[in-house]
């Protein structure tokens, strides 16, 4: 009982902290996730390999802070990703459209296997046809037996 | 049919090293410009002489000029503030664009470099910057008599850059716009 102050403390200290950590407030929670799935789905214009959430440079920064108002704004993740495209080009998607330009990209993981798939194919094929050469080229069971049998006599 | 598919991973690797080879070549810090060919954007700022009161896009248009991006902070603007002011004494219309910067510090920055600019925007929280897609100071716009950006340059401007990248263009947007 005399340690039930310290322990009330200890524990508010510890739900304190944990709440300090988030340093973006929404109006709604609701924006919160869709922020952080943009920030992670954007890519940084000047660090090149680093998303937005991960990146501490100050264009970053920037632009962290200008989704959030563009989210308090009301406008969807869609209209987002335009208004950035359309200042940083497609550079700033980690997650490109599908059209005219990308479509290659994004077939091509099926084009690659479609090529593993007639690869494997074709080889197992040959290795079918080599058996089949081995057996065909053996002399005939009932031959050997045959052979084998007279030997025995 | 067999010979060709023995010689198929000599083929691949072949073609990879080209592909990769061409990839060498590319400055992975250049990104497409998103903003050539469309009108400068919009926007209401103060001078950095906060004399003129607020300036918007009208005032950067009228004839063909170069609108540079530069900070205090920025080392490499340093580098470029002579090739600058060569420019502006050569004729060359440029704005100013003193991007997330300290007013004080900017106005003493042109008063010991000299001053290239027409006059500078002040862009304070850089909002104009975003508008623009900049990422990094320097960064040079070229536009024509209308105020749309034709080219856009990441990075400094030296002499060679402007002969190669800027001069022609520029030299085509002034001879049309007069």
């Amino acid at each position: 009982m005399k340690y039930f102050g310290a322990l009330v403390f200890f524990v508010w200290l510890t739900v304190a902290s944990a709440n300090t950590v988030d340093l973006v407030v929404f109006s709604d929670p609701a924006y919160h996730q869709r922020y952080q799935q943009l920030i992670t789905e954007l890519r940084c214009p000047k660090c090149q390999n680093q998303n937005l959430a991960d990146s501490n440079a100050p264009i970053s920064l920037d632009l962290r802070a200008q989704i959030q108002q563009l989210l308090e704004k009301g406008l969807s993740n869609h209209e987002i990703e335009q208004y950035l495209t359309q200042r940083y080009s497609e550079f700033i998607l980690y997650r490109p459209e599908v059209n005219q330009k990308t479509y290659l990209l994004w077939l091509s993981p099926l084009l690659i296997l479609g090529v593993g798939f007639f690869t494997v194919l074709s080889l197992s094929g040959r290795s079918v046809k080599i058996k089949n050469a081995h057996t065909s080229g053996m002399p005939d069971q009932q031959q050997v037996a045959d052979l084998l049998d007279d030997g025995g006599q | 049919m067999n010979r060709l598919a023995l010689f198929m991973p000599i083929i691949l690797f072949l073609v990879l090293s080209v592909i990769l080879l061409l990839g060498l070549d590319k400055n992975p810090t250049d990104l497409p410009s998103a903003l050539v060919g469309k009108p400068f954007p919009v926007f209401n700022l103060p001078s950095l002489d906060s004399e003129n009161g607020l300036l918007n896009q009208q005032d950067i248009s009228g004839e063909a000029a170069l609108v540079n991006v530069w900070a205090t902070w920025c080392y490499a603007c340093r580098i470029e503030h002579g090739m600058l002011n060569e420019l502006a004494s050569s004729g060359v219309k440029i704005i100013g664009l003193n991007y997330k910067d300290n007013q004080q510090d900017a106005m003493r920055w042109l008063e010991l470099r000299g001053d290239p600019y027409v006059f500078s925007v002040f862009d304070a929280q850089g909002s104009l910057g975003i508008d623009l897609g900049v990422y990094g100071a320097p960064e040079t716009f070229l536009l024509d008599a209308d105020g749309v950006i034709r080219f856009r340059r990441v990075g400094v401007i030296d002499e060679r850059v402007w002969a190669d990248e800027f001069k022609p263009l520029y030299e085509q947007l002034k001879a049309t716009s007069e």
